[in-house]
């Protein structure tokens, strides 16, 4: 239950406690460590989209002076496909093993072959060269239509669509959600509207490439320094690509310089684990910025159709879609979540929702911030901006009539519980830019989104210092500012100064199990732990303080900081603060220390309102968003800055995904554009200042009312730009992105 | 006595019925009874699934009491991105 109360730290700004090292250089990232005998890595990967390998010979390379090791996946254990048990849980290890290292076949370009390890870089090189493959290259299949087409190409022999009464080309799964008679409910609408949205292949874009070192002990066990969204991932997902126990692998995450969901899998940390204990020295692999392109998991390509019925007076009776998404070369695209999202943000008495999970010859998908939402949204939300336009009605106003509440049953089964919707669509329409003035080729757009946000497992643990400081431990390396927050929890349970509190980044090894930082789930998650831990903390006091005082630990009380005697106690004592009782503690009993662990219940879900104001120049094209305000419920902000990071991070992003970013294929299924000159995102001159209201709501199943925020704001932009483009121009851009040649040539179809 | 909403996708097991009314004290007992009542549910379920209990989303939550009245729901199971 959120507790009422008056907060001192929540609420506020300190400055983050890396801060100061990431601006002056001085934070270690994956790529910063070295050893005397290190070896370098690389990997070999296919020049086929698709392809039989029959043979690979790397016996020329072994005899390479210099190279002290090479692998193929002949050294991996051929797993079963299972899914993985544990708490990461979630990946299929037969399919992640062969992502890792091709074995029978390589089902993208880049798709990794074989790894070497030489006393140089230049040398691994080399050492690639040597290698013979003997390849028979495959039709590559390179689009959700030609995945699914009849008679076309299979990537996988033996996969059976699930879901579905019969096996369906390239579909690894069918999904379904419906309720009601949508049919029967079309039929009676005033209004009917339903379109084709598509969207691209694109990538989350961290600065950061993927990065690791393996050093294997004389005892055997493996040590990976690596950056990564979860420590207990890399090592669970390690040990079973190499056939490992567990204990045999330590991982220490470093600083991580962006992960948006791409790090929370393995592609080179097994590599560097195998090659070390062959070579029996340390071994290193970063990759390059042209392999994270090739060979790392995008957001994959959708299509979506979708379909709205409604009365005139814009209530929606009905609502369909249909949406494919591809996976990559294997299954696991996220078009559950899609089709879990697609919806979500309105009250429908009838709909159906059918998804479907398209494999296709392009790296294998991941995570990227609210997995499967913004292609969703980007289709819903157009839709209803056509229908507002169609109905004459205004915008928010449509989505308010329509806008789900507390109670409403979500189209994937239960009913929210308090959520922010409406307040955040009622602050969007209260905010001045709603009614600021437009001038020529100028538009706004109004755009909703929506993610359920995670819980899962968490630990941590307080140590009390002998001075009365804290150190803060937890599992989740620090993405997003979670540092700060963390400490302002402590801060806050123990009522003492936020710069006297630590908050370190324990490896696996150094802190209790903790589910990766994704989800947008650490300040809600691991948050939790640390009030738990915070709370465990003051309980010790509260003995501690009743054993000076030789009174019961009922009769102590801790308010603001101190142990104070409790209201009808009859005690007449001084208060003992935290540094009191912490210079004492070896006389009292020993060190102070708090922990907790805890599966997360009731992550609330977050939902944003956009509103963006593009500029078209109708000679070239070229669309420049000139405003943008984001509202988002943050259900309590525990620090602000950070949550208007998030919101400014993920409209960022989206623009990307609105205006800029594809992969482009050729039709051998080679990326053509691999690097950020030709992978254009957004940088900072592409974007005014992106303003941000943060809404709050509190979420009743945490105490202080938080809500996760880090992928909610991601949703929106793509549909919030498309529609602004649409009121600038009269045209409605189905297809991302809106880039000045597809959008000149649709101003010019529009114009014919 | 609790109340189940079956999945879409499994609702050719049940005979096309949305809502299940059964006795099972966790998660567990859920499975097994609607096992029981439609053969082949558990394995069409799989292995990897989150459930609401009472609106509250949970995974891997086999363990979960079910009391009295409380109303269940079988999602997929979710990862985040973030």
């Amino acid at each position: 239950m959120a507790e009422k109360r008056k907060f001192r730290w929540v609420g506020t700004r300190p400055i983050r406690h890396d801060g100061v090292d990431k601006v002056t250089g001085r934070a270690n990232f994956g790529a910063d460590l070295a050893f005397a005998d290190m070896l370098w890595g690389r990997v070999l990967r296919s020049p086929h989209a698709h392809a039989k390998i029959r043979r690979i010979d790397v016996s020329k390379a072994l005899a390479l002076p210099g190279v002290k090791a090479v692998a193929t996946a002949a050294d991996l254990p051929d797993l079963p496909p299972v899914e993985s048990g544990g708490l990461e849980g979630g990946a299929n290890f037969r399919d992640l093993s062969r992502n890792v290292l091709a074995r029978e076949k390589a089902l993208y370009h880049g798709h990794a072959v074989a790894a070497v390890a030489a006393t140089s870089e230049a040398l691994a090189e080399q050492a690639l060269d040597l290698i013979e493959v003997d390849y028979e290259p495959l039709p590559p299949v390179l689009s959700i239509d030609g995945a699914i087409a009849t008679g076309a190409p299979v990537l996988h022999a033996d996969l059976v669509t699930r879901g579905a009464d019969a096996n369906l080309p390239n579909v690894a799964s069918r999904i379904v959600f419906t309720r009601g008679d949508a049919d029967a409910a079309f039929a009676r609408a005033d209004v009917v509207v339903e379109r084709t949205f598509r969207t691209q292949t694109v990538h989350q874009g961290y600065i950061e490439p993927h990065a690791v070192v393996a050093r294997t002990n004389a005892d055997g066990q493996s040590v990976v320094w690596c950056c990564t969204q979860g420590p207990f991932m890399v090592r669970a997902y390690c040990a079973a690509v190499l056939g490992l126990e567990l204990s045999q692998l330590k991982v220490i995450p470093s600083e991580i310089g962006g992960g948006f969901g791409g790090k929370t899998t393995v592609y080179v940390e097994p590599l560097a684990v195998l090659l070390s204990r062959k070579a029996g020295r340390p071994v290193k692999i970063v990759m390059s910025r042209e392999e994270v392109f090739r060979a790392t998991g995008p957001a994959g390509a959708a299509t979506v159709h979708v379909k709205f019925g409604a009365n005139r007076d814009g209530k929606l009776v009905a609502g369909a879609a249909r949406m494919w998404y591809e996976a990559g070369a294997f299954p696991g695209s996220p078009v559950q979540a899609g089709a879990m999202t697609v919806l979500a943000p309105y009250a429908l008495e009838h709909f159906s929702i059918e998804g479907f999970d398209v494999v296709v010859n392009k790296p294998k998908t991941a995570a990227y911030r609210a997995p499967g939402a913004p292609q969703a949204a980007f289709a819903v939300e157009s839709l209803l901006d056509e229908l507002a336009q169609k109905l004459g009605v205004d915008p928010i106003e449509l989505r308010l009539a329509n806008a789900a509440r507390e109670g409403t049953q979500a189209p994937y089964g239960p009913r929210f519980k308090k959520i922010g919707m409406i307040e955040t669509l009622e602050a969007a329409r209260a905010h001045p830019h709603y009614a600021a003035k437009l001038g020529p080729n100028q538009g706004r757009g109004v755009a909703v989104g929506f993610w359920f946000n995670g819980g899962m497992s968490s630990s941590a643990e307080l140590h009390l210092t002998e001075e009365g400081t804290a150190v803060v431990a937890s599992g989740n390396p620090d993405i997003g500012g979670s540092r700060a927050s963390l400490a302002i929890l402590a801060a806050e349970e123990l009522g003492i100064d936020v710069a006297k509190v630590r908050p370190v980044v324990g490896d696996t090894e150094s802190v209790g199990y903790t589910d990766m930082t994704g989800g947008s789930r650490v300040t809600f998650a691991t948050g939790m732990a640390v009030i738990e831990a915070a709370r465990d903390v003051v309980r010790q006091l509260r003995e501690r303080a009743a054993k000076l005082w030789e009174c019961d630990p009922a009769q102590v009380a801790f308010h603001e900081g101190r142990c104070v005697p409790a209201e009808g106690s009859g005690l007449a004592k001084e208060p003992l603060s935290v540094a009191d009782i912490a210079r004492k503690m070896g006389a009292t009993g020993g060190p102070i220390s708090g922990q907790a662990q805890l599966t997360a219940r009731g992550a609330g879900p977050g939902f944003a309102t956009h509103l963006c104001d593009v500029e078209v120049d109708p000679e070239t094209g070229r669309v420049d968003v000139i405003r943008y305000t984001a509202v988002q419920d943050a259900g309590r902000a525990i620090h602000p800055s950070y949550v208007e990071g998030q919101m400014q991070g993920g409209v960022s992003q989206g623009v990307g995904w609105a205006l800029h970013e594809e992969y482009v294929f050729d039709a051998q299924g080679v990326l053509e554009n691999p690097g950020f000159l030709d992978y254009r995102m957004p940088v900072a001159s592409d974007l005014p200042m992106i303003d941000t209201v943060v809404v709050e709501v509190p979420n009743p199943s945490h105490p202080y009312g938080v809500r996760g925020v880090g992928e909610t704001p991601i949703v929106p932009p793509l549909a919030a730009v498309a529609n602004a483009v649409a009121h600038a121009t009269g045209v409605r851009m189905d297809a991302l992105p809106i880039s000045p040649p597809r959008l000149l040539a649709a101003l010019e179809r529009g114009a014919a | 006595m609790i109340h189940v909403v079956i999945p879409s996708g499994l609702r050719k097991l049940t005979g096309g019925a949305e809502h299940v009314e059964l006795v099972a004290k966790d998660v567990r007992g859920a499975v097994a009874a609607l096992d029981a009542r439609f053969p082949g549910f558990a394995e069409a379920l799989g292995a990897r699934f989150a459930v609401a209990v009472d609106g509250e989303i949970l995974q891997d939550a086999w363990h979960e009491p079910l009391p009295a009245g409380s109303e269940l729901h079988f999602l997929p199971a979710l990862s985040g991105g973030a």
